[in-house]
């Protein structure tokens, strides 16, 4: 049973309502997602946690418009992005979202300043001037000094500072991390976290993180809880029983 | 992003050097071996070419090609002479002989009669003598290629005796030829000399080389000719063409070549198609990560396409000029005299390399666009 989300007068950065998703396996139709409601507000950090397959990672990739659901709706800042056309929901998430993946994903063969410029260049912006911009942000998470290494120099933490980098650059409204921490050692892990609600969390943005890592539940404003596709947990803390 | 694509192509450097080497090889392959096949075909027709002034050729209906002829009656000559349109004709014969050279050994050559008074049938330059030569007696001018190959690089081979078909020879010019096809030694003397070089037999006039009034279509010209004299008459160009024709259906040489080009193709398909397949794969994480941030399918398929346009460019330019450096290596051998790159061929090797590149980049591209920007979670 969800408990009832705490009343905030912040904006609701994504309104699901309904979202059920099925997956063929084979002959198969396996339903993850059961028709899960959801808001999720800017200024906060909102944590979805939950067992590996509760839905968790497909409950984000809906709600930041990469995945389609089966059925129900997803408004992301007031746009129902799956009535888009593909070009337009494209440059939506181009515009307004900024990813932070579990292995980073940064491209082997450029240095820092250009991976993490990549949302800028892909807005059409020119290299020289996004790779300026990306360095100021480096700068901001203390790694401008990195900013002329291949990912392949750095260590795992600076790399996911570079990927935070890569998500922030643009300013996006909305920001996606899938299991940030969970490359990274309990310390790693902690800094990546605090340096994330510091440069990640603003009132006028989302901030949506998946993870099970619980040494750092404790720095979400928000965590909605999956089971089995289910949203059991709507609040502020973690229950008790998990 | 074309600056990313470009920089992810490049930052691999053992895939690009083994792409560059995979569009290179096959370059090299079809262009040089293309260029070797064209240029070795069109000696067949290197008996035209080395008698420039001929415009149209008559000979027996039987005869196809220069050195494949059967002779004709002398009075050939005179019904030629008397078709309207002809403004000239010259006799012109050509027949295969022995040589013992000095040194004793047994060569076969072909001996060409030009006709005595004009000395049109003679290739255009000669390297060493000049065209009066022959008019002295027992003379003959041996083509550049045979002159190597009968007594070696660099040898005088000026005032050289030969024993012809038990006659007298003595060499007194060298001639700018271009080889023919199986390489023999050519030697140029006067008809009424080859006559007496030739073994006796009725029928001697193998060829009659006509030259058309001013205005007069050569085409209509060759007509002409065959309805009034029997005899068969080809334009220049037909003739060439009708040598050319003869090596292709007559030897397994456009079968060797093309399986060779073929070869060539396929090992393109595959080294390229690997490695382009590993790299896109390499990086497929990378690309579901610009997928999910924001980049569409169609900027993806420009980056990939950059990457094939680079690969293709610089590995198609390697090729080429591969070819062009092997010709240039080899230009001093007497096999490889005349060469050069037909236009067409390099044409052909691009064409090879944007099939290659289209082909290995579809496959490649479609594992691009088939991954769903969310695997990028998972």
């Amino acid at each position: 049973m969800a408990n009832t989300a705490p009343s905030n007068s912040a904006e609701i950065a994504i309104r699901a309502r309904a979202i059920a998703r099925d997956f063929e396996a084979g002959q198969e139709v396996i339903r993850v997602l059961h028709g899960i409601d959801a808001d999720i507000r800017s200024g906060e950090m909102t944590y979805v946690v939950g067992e590996s397959g509760s839905g968790k990672t497909t409950l984000i990739s809906i709600m930041c418009g990469i995945l389609w659901p089966t059925e129900g709706e997803v408004e992301v800042f007031g746009t129902d992005i799956y009535k888009l056309s593909d070009t337009e929901l494209v440059n939506f998430r181009l515009q307004n979202i900024g990813f932070i993946f579990q292995q980073y994903n940064l491209i082997p063969s450029i240095d820092a300043a250009a991976n993490a410029a990549v949302p800028l260049i892909a807005q059409g912006v020119a290299v020289e001037p996004a790779r300026a911009k990306a360095t100021e942000m480096l700068d901001a998470l203390n790694i401008a000094d990195q900013a002329a290494k291949l990912p392949r120099q750095l260590s795992g933490g600076q790399q996911q500072r570079v990927a935070i980098a890569r998500a922030l650059v643009h300013q996006p409204r909305l920001v996606v991390c899938d299991e940030p921490t969970a490359a990274l050692d309990a310390s790693s892990g902690r800094r990546v976290m605090d340096l994330l609600r510091e440069v990640a969390v603003a009132s006028d943005r989302a901030c949506i993180i998946v993870t099970h890592d619980n040494r750092i539940f404790d720095l979400a404003d928000r965590i909605l809880v999956l089971e089995d596709g289910r949203v059991t947990h709507d609040g502020t803390d973690m229950p008790e029983d998990h | 992003m074309l600056w990313i694509a470009i920089r992810m192509l490049t930052g691999d450097a053992q895939k690009f050097y083994g792409l560059l080497f995979g569009i290179a090889f096959s370059t090299l392959l079809i262009t040089q071996q293309g260029t070797i096949f064209v240029n070795l075909v069109e000696r067949g027709a290197s008996g035209v070419y080395n008698a420039p002034v001929a415009e149209i050729w008559v000979m027996d209906p039987t005869s196809r090609t220069t050195d494949v002829n059967y002779a004709m009656p002398s009075t050939a000559l005179d019904k030629v002479r008397s078709v309207p349109g002809v403004e000239w004709a010259v006799p012109h014969l050509r027949s295969a002989a022995s040589v013992r050279t000095r040194g004793g050994d047994l060569e076969q050559v072909a001996i060409i009669g030009v006709d005595d008074a004009t000395l049109i049938g003679l290739p255009r330059n000669l390297y060493e003598g000049s065209k009066d030569v022959l008019s002295t007696p027992d003379t003959v001018i041996i083509d550049d290629g045979g002159a190597i190959n009968m007594f070696g690089e660099g040898v005088d081979v000026i005032g050289e005796r030969l024993e012809l078909n038990d006659q007298r020879a003595v060499i007194r010019g060298v001639a700018d030829t271009i080889p023919s096809f199986t390489s023999t030694a050519v030697l140029y003397t006067k008809y009424s000399q080859a006559l007496n070089y030739v073994p006796g037999t009725r029928n001697r006039l193998t060829f009659v080389i006509v030259g058309a009034a001013d205005g007069q279509d050569h085409k209509e010209l060759t007509e002409r000719i065959e309805a009034q004299t029997g005899l068969k008459a080809e334009t220049r160009d037909e003739f060439a063409r009708a040598g050319i024709d003869f090596i292709i259906e007559n030897t397994g040489i456009p079968i060797n070549f093309g399986i060779t080009v073929a070869l060539g193709f396929v090992v393109g398909v595959a080294i390229v198609g690997l490695t382009f397949s590993l790299f896109i794969r390499d990086n497929i994480k990378q690309f579901g990560a610009l997928k999910a941030i924001g980049v569409t399918n169609a900027k993806i398929v420009r980056m990939v396409a950059v990457q094939a346009g680079m690969v293709g460019s610089i590995g198609y330019g390697l090729g080429v000029l591969g070819t062009v450096l092997f010709l240039k290596a080899f230009s001093g051998n007497p096999f490889f005299k005349g060469f050069y790159v037909p236009w067409q061929i390099p044409l052909i090797s691009l064409v090879a390399v944007i099939l290659i590149l289209a082909l290995t980049g579809f496959f490649a591209l479609r594992s691009v666009l088939n991954t769903e920007p969310a695997s990028v979670f998972r």
